[in-house]
């Protein structure tokens, strides 16, 4: 089953038809993603901020980690759970949204972005766990950090805009590839 | 009474200007949002102090001096970035229940940041009990929730 016949699946069911059409769970779902924001991404930012140096200077790194990153992992939780519900409320359209391939990318990037921070790193935060100049590496991690979740909280808001449908066209050829789009070829 | 003054607002140049554009509107609704983000760690990392959260280790004074710029920036560029969006459908503002809503929480909000919160982040008192920490951090996340959750809504309205 391609991803497509099985996005169209899951549009057919009676739970994303139910989300779809509801008047009031889908508004409250969205909010509740966009609040979430500032817990996740809010303070995802004070830890990245620490690591550059911009703020908190004279609190350890690894005082927000443990003290902070439990609050992060709560907002991350929030954000899936409504992000999968939003998602499974519109799959197909969804899916073909340029935003949200490119949101996905950036969420990968993101992820592998403090797989290596976790596991480089951080291991050896002992030695400049107190220094408001961190080591180059870490530095590096929270720009990255920084620039992905800020193109991931645009793209993701980019998803709600029907630029680039794939019942709207005629598009750019480069569109309805990266968007998955299946055209029927013009008629002779 | 108010809707003359919500219809002039929309027929101002920058207004008429978003919504003759495509992509202004969504960019810079995008800025809205970027701002929200920097702006909740920035209230959160000092009320959750407040309420004995996060890093309690810490003094209050020193977390809120160090999130005040922040805080302060993100707030320039969610008011920066609000007002062309306010000015781009004004009209639908005004019949917003949810847009007044959030103007009246923002106002109380921004009062009660500057004055009653600055006192309590800002000064070692010994008036600053555990107990009226708590309080004003509670106060202080209703207010910024009830501004977020309401200024969502317009877009529902």
């Amino acid at each position: 089953m391609s991803l497509l016949a099985f996005c169209e699946w899951l549009a057919a069911t009676r739970g994303s038809i139910a989300l779809h059409e509801s008047l009031v769970m889908y508004p409250l779902i969205e909010s509740t993603h966009v609040l979430a924001l500032t817990l996740f991404v809010g303070l995802a930012v004070i830890l990245d901020l620490r690591l550059l140096g911009l703020a908190l200077t004279r609190v350890p790194v690894t005082d927000i980690a443990t003290r902070l990153l439990p609050w992060t992992k709560v907002g991350f939780t929030v954000m899936v759970i409504t992000g999968v519900l939003l998602f499974y409320a519109i799959p197909v359209r969804t899916y073909q949204s340029i935003f949200f391939r490119v949101k996905v990318v950036m969420l990968i990037l993101a992820g592998l972005n403090v797989w290596i921070f976790n596991n480089r790193v951080f291991l050896r935060v002992g030695e400049w766990d107190r220094d408001a100049r961190t080591p180059k590496a870490a530095r590096r991690a929270a720009l990255f950090s920084l620039i992905l979740w800020g193109g991931i909280i645009v793209a993701g808001r980019m998803i709600a805009y029907n630029w680039f449908d794939c019942d709207i066209q005629p598009q750019p050829a480069i569109v309805n590839f990266v968007a998955g789009c299946v055209v029927p070829p013009p008629a002779p | 009474m108010l809707l003359p003054f919500f219809e002039w607002c929309e027929q101002l140049w920058l207004g008429q200007f978003i919504v003759g554009s495509n992509w202004l509107f969504p960019v810079i609704e995008s800025v809205h949002l970027l701002g929200l983000s920097v702006l909740g760690g920035a209230i959160l990392v000092v009320d959750m102090r407040l309420l004995g959260l996060g890093l309690k280790n810490h003094p209050v004074t020193e977390l809120a001096r160090d999130a005040r710029p922040w805080l302060i920036g993100a707030l320039v560029v969610m008011i920066a970035t609000g007002i062309p969006l306010f000015l781009s459908e004004s009209v639908k503002c005004y019949y917003s229940q949810a847009f007044w809503n959030k103007m009246t929480a923002l106002a109380i909000g921004l009062v009660f940041t500057f004055t009653i919160r600055a006192r309590v982040t800002e000064t070692e008192s010994v008036g600053n009990t555990a107990r009226r920490q708590a309080v004003v951090g509670a106060l202080s996340l209703a207010l910024w929730f009830t501004v977020a959750a309401s200024g969502r809504w317009i877009g529902f309205s």
